[in-house]
């Protein structure tokens, strides 16, 4: 299968692209399509598939290897970091930074940490879930 | 043999009612330059100038390691140049054209070109004068695409095309960089086009250079920063603040250099700052021509 597949840049999205990029590499590997040690697309292959420049890609990959998501081998290329802990330290950190503004956005608007508790727990409830 | 595409070095040419001043320009091999600027500013007259097409009165430009106008010719056969008037015969066919640049260019790809048609949607068969604009545009574009040139200097290739076209045309200036020895060179004032495909962007206003960077950090230094201060009564000056809006306590500014110095400035001042928003590159290009242009009055 083409690993670039499905890769998209929404002109909407009011993120930087570097970001957009960096964020459909992480779900990648969180789901499991790219896979520990995997060998991932050159920089030049994936800015030509997104038509996007080099540099954002650039940006991107040297992003994801300061995280420690991906390794440059010299004269080798890129791949996915072999860390197995990969798919919930990604999803943790996301969700971090989510938690973060959430917080700020509540203090904002002159909310209680009880407050904000509860509206947590409501959108923890909405949130459809498959049986187990 | 040099890494650089193509370099102009302090290129003035003087017009009777516009001046291009001291010019400092260049691009490693393998990159794309967006050139952005407003209609006037320069940009075409630039593209002009390194296809000799125009003399400068001063400076130096190279092109391919070839010193502009005179070896020009030489780096004639290694340049592609697609400008606002396309030169197209309109009672010839494409195919016509197609063979007569062939026959001008060892470098032509015939398979190559064929596929272009298709993908370009034209019929090799049909008259130029019975193409729409857009349509022009694709076959120039084709014309030159075909002979693989090294550098690809093209002047405004997505004005005028539908959406789709557009893409199509965005998307065979990417599959040139496939090859990491290929470099382009496009002015436009569309600035999502520039903000998708360019490595390093330059502003061109009024005949003068006000900003030449790699697009991402160039994209880093520029953010829209809403602040809360303590009080509202006196003029916020903070340097690095450009168009400060807002009178009472809320306060939105849009700055060029975003970073921990400022971020400890604000602090210093008494404000709080409540978000941080990253700008299109269509924002900051509305932003830079405004500050450009206070300061060619002050």
């Amino acid at each position: 299968m083409n690993m670039l597949s499905g890769f998209a840049i929404s002109q909407a999205d009011g993120r930087p692209m570097y970001r957009q990029v960096m964020e459909q590499i992480k779900q990648r590997i969180a789901i499991g399509d790219w896979q520990p040690e995997q060998k991932i697309p050159s920089i030049r292959e994936f800015a030509v598939a997104l038509r996007v420049s080099v540099i954002t890609i650039k940006r991107a990959y040297m992003e994801l290897e300061r995280d420690g998501v991906i390794v440059t081998m010299q004269g080798k290329g890129c791949f996915v970091a072999a860390d197995p802990n990969l798919g919930t330290r990604l999803h943790g950190q996301e969700l971090d930074e989510h938690l973060v503004e959430a917080a700020r956005l509540a203090v904002l608007a002159g909310l209680e940490l009880e407050d904000l508790l509860d509206l947590l727990r409501e959108a923890y409830e909405r949130i459809p879930r498959s049986p187990t | 043999m040099t890494d650089l595409a193509f370099s102009l070095r302090g290129v003035t040419k003087h017009y009777p009612h516009f001046d291009l001043r001291d010019l400092e320009l260049d691009l490693i091999r393998g990159q794309v330059l967006g050139f952005i600027g407003p209609n006037g500013a320069g940009k075409s007259t630039t593209l002009r100038i390194m296809m000799g097409l125009v003399h400068h009165d001063e400076g130096r430009v190279e092109v391919l390691g070839h010193p502009i106008p005179a070896e020009q010719i030489q780096a004639k056969k290694r340049v592609g140049f697609a400008g606002e008037d396309l030169r197209l015969y309109s009672h010839a066919t494409l195919a016509w054209h197609m063979a007569f640049v062939r026959r001008i260019f060892p470098s032509w790809d015939d398979a190559y070109a064929r596929e272009l048609v298709k993908r370009f949607d034209l019929r090799a068969d049909q008259k130029v004068k019975g193409l729409s604009h857009g349509q022009r545009v694709k076959a120039a574009l084709l014309l030159v695409l075909a002979r693989r040139p090294e550098l690809l200097l093209l002047d405004e290739p997505t004005t005028g095309l539908d959406p789709v076209a557009r893409r199509e045309v965005l998307g065979e200036l990417t599959a040139v960089l496939a090859d990491e020895e290929r470099t382009i060179l496009f002015s436009s004032h569309n600035t999502r086009d520039v903000e998708q495909l360019s490595d390093r962007i330059a502003f061109l206003d009024r005949g003068r250079l006000i900003e030449f960077d790699d697009k991402e950090s160039f994209l880093d230094r520029w953010r829209r920063i809403r602040l809360q201060r303590s009080s509202g009564d006196e003029p916020l000056d903070v340097p690095g603040l450009l168009d400060v809006e807002g009178g009472g306590r809320l306060v939105t500014a849009i700055t060029d250099r975003w970073g921990g110095s400022l971020r400890r400035d604000l602090t210093r001042a008494g404000t709080t700052v409540q978000t941080v928003e990253p700008l299109t590159l269509e924002e900051i290009f509305v932003a830079r021509l405004a500050t450009h242009r206070e300061e060619a009055v002050a």
